[in-house]
């Protein structure tokens, strides 16, 4: 496959996104302007200006109306997709780090990094339909995790919060009441800091990255752990495949040696796992930095990566990987 | 689109004799004799080929092709939505550009899916090894004499001529570095030249190494995943080997793709290079040579 190179950005990618349809694709990065493209072309759609910071993570309605960003500029913004005009702004305390919409796009779960003395805090919030009757009040706040928390996502039916942070513990929480509910277990759980959390496209389990090299599947209703997938690299972006049992993993050696070491060993590669046997299937090369970000097209037929380098690199996949055979 | 028909004329003249109230012709009626109808493709180009056989007017056999392209149409099912936001204007930092602006390019590199191992080998290379190792076990090398090169009488421990034997230590030739004694002043942090450091070539065992120099044959082209131990395994079976040393890239740690092997006895040598030269191990073809040129 020659994939598409999309150089929008300025600054190292942190986060890419696919609306439902598969059409467009938002990509997130440390200069302060989200980005969507057209995902079939690589086209640019247009921007998203008005963070004053790295943005960290998005996500897009289902209708694909609405975008939400959070950004270290210590505020989350409510966006329409297609003017590119700004409708609301969440004020925090602290930067803002990952955020996702629940079923239904009424509720967004935003996270925010320990800062100036305040601890980590998973904020949830009311989306109305009408962005001038938006409050910026928080239904529910959930402070405890040490260290940074680096992504959380809604569970089935929006009763769960699952989050995944630096501690390296996977926890699961009650959305109403804010109580925890499970917890990752110190033993089989990861031994450092988690950076990415992926659910599946059924949302029955989801995948963590951690900086430990390794990824594990977890079960979302009972925390179980399910795989294991070992690798030779600090995980930085996972991703599942909607269509086949497909794992990917991007990453690659920290950003801060890569000038000291050969550009052969960064192994900035995404790593193609399978999902049940756990076995390498493969990988895909190009990136000159580490991969920060990996997603899906939702029809699993191409897949984005973004790195380090400032890129996004879009792959549609030849006939060749859908014939693969283990 | 290439229509290719020598006969498209209608098969049906009225006025031949018809003794049916059948709203078939003559043609059609012999169809039975006529080669079935064939449809080759669509091919990876999106040519299609259909070839049928027909009575002509004359009731002459024809033969008619008819190669068309399928072609698919991309995105077939794309949401309505998604169509209409095809045609959204461009908005923020994006107004400025036309289509296909610089931001966007195709790679020109090829990029594929890098398999870690050619599909079908088994999935773990220490496998394959012990696979080799069985069978030297079962098969005609029953048992090899390291010291000696005697094959099926005893076992390189049980040797009769150990003691006459060179000592063959090569494989524990890098020290454990607490036997070999520092130099004096070298602590922790302090510069040693590399001739000094723990683990360097002793200038004291000087006829072994020119030993060593004697019987050292290259090998080149090996693959990323040749280790000492399977370098051994190869060449073990021409003789008794006294070190097999295999190039690794410092900063990657990746295999160079060359080596040394040292054999005890030049003939031992002389016939692995024979043997082993143009030989195919793990799908590269070895190259196999004395490391140091010969004299004569």
């Amino acid at each position: 496959m020659r994939p598409i190179l999309m150089k929008g950005h300025e600054r190292p990618l942190t986060f890419l996104k696919y609306n439902r349809d598969g059409d467009l694709l938002f990509s997130c990065a440390k200069d302060h302007t989200p980005t969507v493209w057209f995902a079939d072309n690589g086209e640019r759609l247009g921007t998203y200006r008005g963070h004053n910071g790295a943005v960290w993570s998005c996500d897009v309605s289902r209708d694909s109306k609405r975008l939400i960003t959070a950004s270290a500029d210590q505020t989350a913004k409510l966006w329409d997709v297609q003017k590119g005009a700004e409708l609301f702004t969440f004020k925090f305390d602290s930067p803002a780090k990952s955020v996702d919409l629940g079923v239904g796009d009424k509720l967004v779960v935003i996270t925010t990094d320990p800062f100036m003395g305040l601890p980590s805090a998973i904020h949830v919030k009311r989306i109305s339909s009408d962005p001038s009757d938006q409050s910026d009040e928080s239904v529910l706040t959930i402070k405890g995790p040490q260290g940074r928390i680096n992504r959380a996502v809604w569970g089935p039916l929006n009763r769960t919060i699952v989050s995944a942070g630096e501690d390296a513990v996977v926890r699961i929480w009650d959305s109403e009441t804010g109580k925890m509910l499970h917890e990752s277990d110190k033993e089989t759980g990861h031994k450092k800091t988690i950076t990415s959390l992926a659910k599946s496209s059924d949302g029955s389990h989801f995948l963590t990255g951690s900086l430990d090299k390794s990824a594990k599947l977890w079960d979302i209703r009972s925390l179980e752990l399910i795989k294991t997938y070992k690798t030779e690299r600090p995980v930085n972006a996972v991703t599942l495949s909607p269509i086949l049992d497909h794992v990917v993993l991007g990453g690659g050696q920290d950003a801060s040696s890569v000038t000291t070491t050969d550009h052969r060993a960064g192994k900035f590669e995404a790593k193609f796992y399978h999902k049940i046997l756990e076995e390498e299937i493969g990988g895909v090369k190009g990136h000159f930095g580490p991969i920060n970000a990996l997603a899906f097209n939702p029809d699993g037929k191409s897949f984005s990566s973004g790195g380090e380098d400032g890129y996004v690199r879009l792959h549609h996949f030849d006939q060749d990987y859908f014939n693969i055979r283990i | 689109m290439a229509f290719d028909r020598p006969d498209s004329a209608p098969n049906h003249q009225p006025g031949k004799l018809r003794w049916g109230e059948l709203d078939e012709d003559d043609g059609e009626d012999l169809d039975f004799l006529l080669p079935p109808k064939q449809v080759i493709g669509p091919d990876e180009n999106g040519i299609k080929k259909v070839i049928e056989y027909k009575f002509n007017d004359d009731g002459n056999k024809i033969k008619i092709t008819t190669t068309t392209r399928v072609r698919k149409l991309a995105k077939a099912r794309l949401s309505k939505r998604a169509v209409e936001r095809r045609s959204w204007p461009k908005f923020g930092d994006a107004v400025r550009e036309d289509v296909g602006a610089r931001l966007t390019m195709v790679s020109t590199e090829e990029i594929s899916l890098e398999r870690p191992r050619p599909p079908g080998s088994k999935p773990d290379e220490g496998k394959v090894s012990g696979d080799s190792l069985a069978q030297l076990g079962k098969g005609a090398v029953l048992m090899l004499c390291r010291t000696c090169g005697k094959k099926g009488d005893h076992w390189t421990s049980r040797c009769p001529y150990k003691d006459l034997a060179p000592q063959t230590d090569a494989f524990v030739d890098k020290p454990p570095i607490s036997d070999v004694p520092m130099p004096t002043g070298a602590t922790k942090g302090t510069y040693v030249p590399p001739s000094l450091r723990a683990g360097a070539e002793r200038p004291a065992v000087p006829d072994m190494r020119r030993r060593n120099e004697e019987n050292s044959v290259r090998v080149t082209n090996l693959s990323e995943d040749t280790r000492e131990p399977d370098l051994l395994e190869l060449f073990r079976t021409f003789g008794p080997v006294s070190r097999v040393y295999v190039a690794i890239d410092q900063k990657t740690g990746v295999s160079r793709g060359f080596g040394f092997v040292n054999f005890v006895s030049k003939e031992d040598a002389e016939r692995a290079i024979m043997k082993l030269n143009g030989y195919g191990y793990d799908n590269l073809i070895l190259h196999v040579e004395w490391a140091t040129p010969r004299v004569n």
